[in-house]
């Protein structure tokens, strides 16, 4: 069924060549470095591109190609080969990466042009951009485990960017580490995977659900062990704390790696593992549960952030939590989970760049109490993020109103109680999104000035608002153009082998347009309470008011989330480690100290009888000789 | 005559061979105590030869006065050495040899 492609492996080793190129190159390539990283990007672009095109030249059965590199691990019947695997599901997201990945180089080229360390910014840009392409590209888990530590060291290397501020060093170990108890779950998947059906290869592991070789628990185990990996990914309940603080990173880096692409990791995951999730019915339900409660933990914590990145940042939680959400409605979600990933790609990229534009005019303030009225001053960075703001919150026909509409659509169908909570818990995640997003718009681009004094806001240079164009107009049309005839759904069948042609026949709980109807009829409710708070003549106070309710108390905190981890983790933790430097100082030095002591006491002892005099070894020898004169006629008698 | 007349007599030799080692402090004395030790043994040595109508045990014998031949040229020197820096050949006054 599938072909072969030699272009696969220059996808991830021009960029990989490229961070090398400029990690060791020194400062020798400061003047250059932007450019090569920028190159090194735009040539995987270039060659996705190619592949897409290829792709479609094809039968939709035989679009997948692979191409075998190397055998990676040999021993006895366990042959992993490193190979690349390129089907239309990776093939979205080979687009996405590189696509905006090479918008966010161009954006960087500009953002980041006063800092003496552009070169290492783009050499770990690039990394990354390897990092993601291999997780996507793996035909393995084992493969896909690489590149996801890949991304994970990427991430981390770029949010602590500025690791000279210790508050920011804090946030990329962080983030490190809440994605390592993630990556326990993957490790614990891929053992799975080989114990239950000695493969580790996704069609290895697919043909081995196929012919029921594991037990509904080993398949529920693997599945739950997948979620964990994608929850760390993904910033998902219960592991969702880094993202916020991962906003330390520059704000291209917020943009590329935790709005559009790696955060995604966990989406593309779980939808790789389709043939697992379909059969473990315990851990899709769990998929569907982890979906629900992130898709509104984020956005009530959106609801009361005040730095505009963090705001972003709750959003995206939120929005992933729709994909998660999507994915675990099985079949019939996988593609629409896709579609809002790659909209989300786009008018998320887009709006966060916005707020770095913002940031890049009014002296890195991030704190939207002190923006406003911003809409006269910096009018292309306006209209951008106003489109992806109109795209987030679902108004027709901006690209967020048909990817979430679907899911909003699909949960309502998942059948029963079921379908009535999961529908109502999407269209409340829309309404608290359109408030949210609201909020942010109107705090910063609308309403009085409450500016710093000595903050001139200006337009960004054109190197950084042309890519935002190009994502503002993704986020206007991408929804409609995916859309069109199920065009996009079509592409991905094959992936998921899914019936979605019977689809439209199925019995809907309620007609799509009533559904419409209601997903609008909440975006309404949410833009409307925004204006009525924010909106013109509402002042607002530059400082965060601290008589408010309990409620606000709590989402400022990120619900406390930081609070629980300490309390049920860190300080037990810490607990522990106290407990257990106690038993080896005590227990185990005690016992290396006592035995050289007691060696010592009993030497000291001892030497009492080397007295000098050669006449009493004499006596000993015969006292020796004796005793064992006694022993030997004892022992004979 | 019994042959373990000979054994009785070397034992009796060693006996009061050990018991001079052990006693008497006069390096000297001390030393021809040891001979007086070897040659009992050499005594019994070719007594169980003689016993076993084996020749092994006049063979060991012949080693053992070998060995006390070059004990004594050793020795002795190491006690006129001794004898030389401290003018004394007591084997209690030559204890510095501990802790």
């Amino acid at each position: 069924m599938n072909g072969t492609s030699q272009m696969l492996v220059y996808l991830i080793a021009i960029p990989l060549f490229s961070a090398a190129f400029l990690l060791l190159g020194g400062r020798a390539l400061d003047k250059v470095g932007h450019i090569i990283g920028t190159l090194a990007s735009s040539a995987a672009f270039v060659i996705g591109l190619l592949e897409f095109f290829a792709m479609l030249g094809r039968a939709p059965e035989n679009r997948g190609v692979t191409q075998r590199l190397f055998t990676w691990i040999e021993v006895g019947n366990f042959n992993v080969g490193a190979s690349l695997f390129l089907d239309q599901l990776s093939m979205c997201f080979v687009l996405l990466i590189t696509g905006v990945g090479t918008l966010i180089h161009i954006y960087s080229i500009a953002y980041m042009s006063h800092d003496h360390d552009r070169r290492r910014f783009f050499a770990f840009l690039n990394l990354f951009i390897a990092a993601m392409l291999l997780l996507v590209l793996g035909d393995s888990y084992l493969s896909l485990y690489v590149g996801w530590e890949g991304v994970g060291l990427a991430s981390y290397l770029l949010i602590g960017f500025w690791n000279q501020k210790p508050a920011y060093a804090t946030a990329a170990k962080k983030a490190f580490v809440a994605n390592r108890v993630g990556d326990v779950g993957l490790s614990l998947a891929v053992m799975i995977a080989f114990v239950q059906f000695g493969s580790v290869s996704f069609s290895g592991v697919a043909e081995g659900v196929e012919a029921g070789k594991a037990s509904s628990l080993a398949l529920n185990c693997l599945g739950a062990a997948l979620l964990l990996a994608a929850v760390g990914k993904s910033a998902q309940f219960p592991l969702q704390a880094w993202l916020g603080d991962a906003m330390a990173g520059p704000t291209p880096v917020s943009a590329l790696i935790h709005a559009a692409t790696m955060v995604t990791a966990g989406v593309y995951l779980i939808s790789r593992s389709h043939f697992v999730f379909d059969v473990a019915t315990i851990a899709q339900t769990l998929v569907l549960i982890v979906g629900a409660i992130t898709l509104l933990f984020g956005a009530i914590i959106g609801m009361a952030k005040d730095d505009i990145k963090k705001a972003l940042a709750a959003s995206t939680m939120s929005q992933i939590g729709y994909m998660i959400l999507a994915t675990g409605l099985g079949p019939v979600g996988y593609a629409f989970a896709m579609m809002h990933l790659l909209t989300h790609g786009f008018f998320k990229a887009g709006m966060f760049l916005g707020a770095g534009s913002v940031m890049h005019g009014m002296n890195d303030e991030v704190d939207m109490r002190k923006y406003g009225a911003l809409r006269k001053y910096m009018p292309i960075t306006f209209v951008t993020f106003g489109l992806g703001y109109l795209a987030i919150i679902g108004v027709p026909p901006f690209a967020g109103f048909y990817s979430k509409d679907k899911i909003i659509e699909i949960a309502l169908d998942a059948g029963g109680a079921k379908g009535i909570i999961l529908g109502s818990i999407t269209l409340l995640g829309a309404a608290i999104t359109a408030f949210y997003m609201s909020r942010v718009m109107l705090m910063t681009f609308f309403g009085s000035k409450r500016w710093d004094a000595g903050t001139h806001p200006h337009e960004s240079p054109s190197l950084m608002t042309i890519p935002m164009i190009i994502l503002a107009i993704g986020s206007v049309t991408a929804g409609f153009i995916f859309n069109m005839g199920d065009r996009f759904v079509k592409f991905l069948e094959p992936v998921f082998h899914s019936e979605h042609g019977g689809h439209g026949e199925k019995a809907h709980l309620l007609p799509p347009i009533v559904v419409s109807a209601l997903a609008l009829t909440a975006v309404a409710i949410g833009v409307s309470i925004a204006i009525a708070k924010y909106g013109r003549g509402k002042e607002i106070p530059t400082v965060a008011p601290s008589d408010v309710s309990v409620w606000t108390k709590v989402a400022r905190r990120d619900l406390l989330q930081d609070d629980l981890n300490e309390a049920l983790f860190m300080r037990p933790g810490q607990e522990l480690t106290k407990a257990l430097a106690i038993v080896d100082e005590k227990v185990i030095d005690g016992a290396v100290r006592g035995v050289g002591s007691l060696t010592l006491d009993v030497a000291s002892g001892v030497r009492k009888t080397q007295t000098g005099f050669v006449r009493s070894y004499a006596l000993w020898i015969v006292v020796g000789a004796l005793a064992i004169l006694a022993a030997i006629t004892l022992v004979t008698l | 005559m019994s042959l373990d007349n000979y054994l009785y007599l070397s034992a009796l030799l060693f006996t009061i061979g050990a018991a001079g080692v052990l006693i008497r402090r006069n390096a000297i004395v001390v030393f021809m105590c040891i001979e007086l030790m070897l040659n009992a043994s050499n005594l019994a040595f070719v007594t169980f030869s003689r016993m076993h109508g084996n020749i092994d045990g006049q063979l060991f014998a012949f080693f053992t006065m070998v060995v006390a031949a070059c004990e004594v040229v050793v020795g002795l020197a190491i006690i006129v050495t001794i004898y030389r820096s401290r003018r004394s050949a007591s084997v209690d006054d030559a204890r510095l040899l501990k802790l």
